[in-house]
């Protein structure tokens, strides 16, 4: 496997008024392509820090982060946008879909930053839409949808551009079990089947199994367990 | 170009999630354009009416230096000798077509205020009815030649009491009979009562003396004949102007006046209406925070949001002005209204809401929504991205 994500003597300080907040310090990892890592550990042990850092929407104070060569830490915030619209899928614990558009125009969002035709897109987003099995709600806006299909459509804006990593923070935080695991099975599969990279932030150890590696983040330092 | 049209997209579908304050600002806004179209309804009416009122084949002499007919004054040597001036038009017997005129101002009662307000009597010659253009007599008959008997303007008779058909009206210390009603189109004449010129002098006590005259010219090089007329008689000290000239100047005071009156408050109440605006959108952006990170986390640029927030101030200050301006429309425009003219007296005229006015509400408008856009604007596009993560 060939390394994805390399973060070199990675540090977060937050300041709050004269205090300085060490979220991590010197954090040293590598993330292979086609890995589903899931991040554990207590709250405020920066496991959502780590994954805003790799998603490059929140920079390191010191150390660096690189993504097959491009230090992501450096690129300006342009760059930065260009370049997560080209490799990052965030799927979010609340979906953070848009309230007005339908499924699929909810899906087509990341398209609309491509030069793709309306054909291609809407192709796309119908494909993004079967994979992770709600192409029949295509047409129904968020409120009309359950708390799992709502999440599905989540993943499936996530994938539509066909980017290099997922990164999911909490993406079951807000579903019943069984919702959960369906939603987490369509994870494993875009691993498994399409070879997606997947990083996921999760409180939930069930949860966390469905991923091939655990790290869990504690005071600043990685513990890994390898799933079977 | 396309995720920008998507953002403003998304900004505005979401409106409907803020009708009270999307309302609250529309509102404020269409109240600023009413108030600045309604003040220059009533300078553009006024303009209109006055603009109206004059031709360009009649010539108005007032004594050198009168800015008004209140403040001229000739004899009646001096009338008779403009009558065989050169550029006068002749009638079939040879005479100069003019007309010498005196005009007082009295009191009369408005019908809606039940106050006193000043009305113009002008005491006219014979020529004089027929130089108004449009002049017709819309009920009863003209005035005798010495009798007290008035002709009453439709716009008199409209906005005053007591200027009834066949009634006896008393204007100062003088019993008046009112026998007829005219009309020259929505003229300032309109907002006159007219009475024979001889029995006007002999009430209020002004001998022969007139303080306009009125000539009909020959031909648009009349004027010019005429001026050289007047410079050359030493007995004649006076204006020569035509009456389109004489009202375009009365009116540009009054109407510019007016109409530069609505600026003012219209811009207290478009500072009014920009804190509408600011909390409105600051609103809008607050409550959209997730929505604007989770698209700048997708790759939407912070100009985008900028841009989207732009739109959704713009597009609620533009429906504002259209609402303004349909106020305007339908609540002002035509509506009669009397106004203190140049001569102290009330002038009844139709208020006007023009296409420049429109287009004049139209754009205060817009400027209203990019003053009130632009800082919730730039709140969105530095809104950290990191709010997505918020719950």
């Amino acid at each position: 496997m060939t390394a994805l994500y390399t973060l070199t003597d990675l540090s977060k300080r937050y300041t709050r008024g004269r205090e300085s907040i060490t979220i991590f310090e010197e954090l040293n990892m590598t993330i292979e392509q086609g890995e589903f890592i899931a991040i554990m550990g207590p709250s405020g042990s920066g496991k959502t820090t780590l994954l805003n850092l790799l998603g490059g929407i929140d920079r390191p104070s010191t150390g660096s982060v690189e993504c097959e060569g491009v230090r992501v830490d450096k690129l300006s915030e342009g760059n930065l946008a260009r370049w997560r619209s080209a490799n990052v899928g965030f799927i979010f614990q609340f979906y953070n879909l848009m309230e007005t558009l339908s499924a699929a125009q909810n899906v087509e969002l990341p398209l609309l930053l491509t030069n793709l035709s309306p054909k291609e897109r809407k192709r796309r987003v119908r494909t993004a839409l079967e994979i992770v099995g709600i192409e029949d709600r295509a047409g129904h806006r968020p409120a009309q949808l359950s708390g799992g299909q709502q999440q599905r459509v989540g993943i499936a804006r996530a994938i539509v551009a066909d980017p290099k990593v997922l990164l999911a923070d909490e993406p079951t935080g807000d579903l019943d079990r069984s919702t959960a695991d369906e939603v987490l099975e369509t994870l494993q599969l875009l691993n498994k089947e399409m070879n997606k990279t997947i990083v996921m932030v999760t409180h939930d150890p069930a949860a966390a199994g469905y991923a091939s590696k655990e790290l869990h983040l504690d005071k600043g330092r990685f513990v890994a367990k390898e799933n079977a | 170009m396309r995720q920008t049209l998507a953002v403003i997209s998304l900004n505005l579908r979401s409106i409907p999630r803020r009708l009270g304050m999307s309302t609250a600002t529309i509102g404020a806004v269409a109240l600023v354009v009413a108030v600045l179209l309604g003040f220059q309804a009533i300078g553009n009416g006024f303009r209109a009416t006055a603009e109206r009122s004059g031709a360009e084949d009649i010539a108005i002499m007032l004594r050198e230096g009168s800015q008004a007919e209140l403040n001229s004054g000739l004899s009646r040597d001096q009338a008779r000798l403009i009558e065989v001036a050169d550029g006068v038009a002749r009638d079939e017997t040879d005479n100069g077509i003019i007309s010498a005129e005196l005009y007082v101002i009295v009191d009369g009662v408005l019908r809606g205020a039940q106050t006193e307000a000043n009305i113009g009597l002008r005491g006219l010659e014979a020529n004089g009815p027929s130089m108004r253009q449009g002049f017709s007599l819309v009920e009863g008959r003209m005035f005798s030649p010495g009798a007290a008997e008035l002709i009453v303007g439709e716009g008199v008779q409209r906005e005053f009491l007591g200027f009834e058909l066949g009634q006896e009206i008393r204007l100062g210390t003088n019993n008046w009979t009112v026998v007829g009603i005219f009309s020259t189109g929505g003229t300032v004449f309109d907002s006159e009562v007219w009475s024979d010129l001889g029995v006007l002098q002999n009430l209020y006590q002004r001998g022969s003396s007139v303080q306009s005259v009125r000539a009909r010219l020959t031909s648009p090089g009349g004027l010019e004949q005429l001026q050289a007329y007047v410079e050359n008689e030493p007995r004649l000290n006076l204006d020569v102007q035509t009456e389109a000239e004489f009202f375009a100047g009365q009116s540009s005071g009054t109407a510019g006046v007016i109409s530069s009156l609505g600026w003012p408050l219209s811009i207290v109440m478009a500072i009014g209406a920009l804190a509408g605006a600011w909390n409105t959108l600051y609103s809008s952006v607050d409550a959209r925070a997730r929505e604007i990170a989770t698209l700048r986390a997708i790759g939407f640029s912070g100009f985008s949001a900028f841009i989207g927030t732009m739109a959704e101030a713009v597009m609620l200050s533009a429906i504002g002005g259209a609402v303004g301006t349909a106020i305007a429309a339908v609540f002002f425009n035509g509506l009669s209204f009397q106004g203190l003219g140049d001569s102290f007296t009330q002038v009844v005229f139709d208020l006007s809401v023009t296409s420049d006015s429109i287009v004049t509400g139209i754009v205060l408008a817009v400027i209203v929504g990019f003053l009130g856009g632009i800082f919730p604007a730039i709140r969105a596009a530095r809104m950290p991205i990191l709010a997505v993560h918020r719950g």
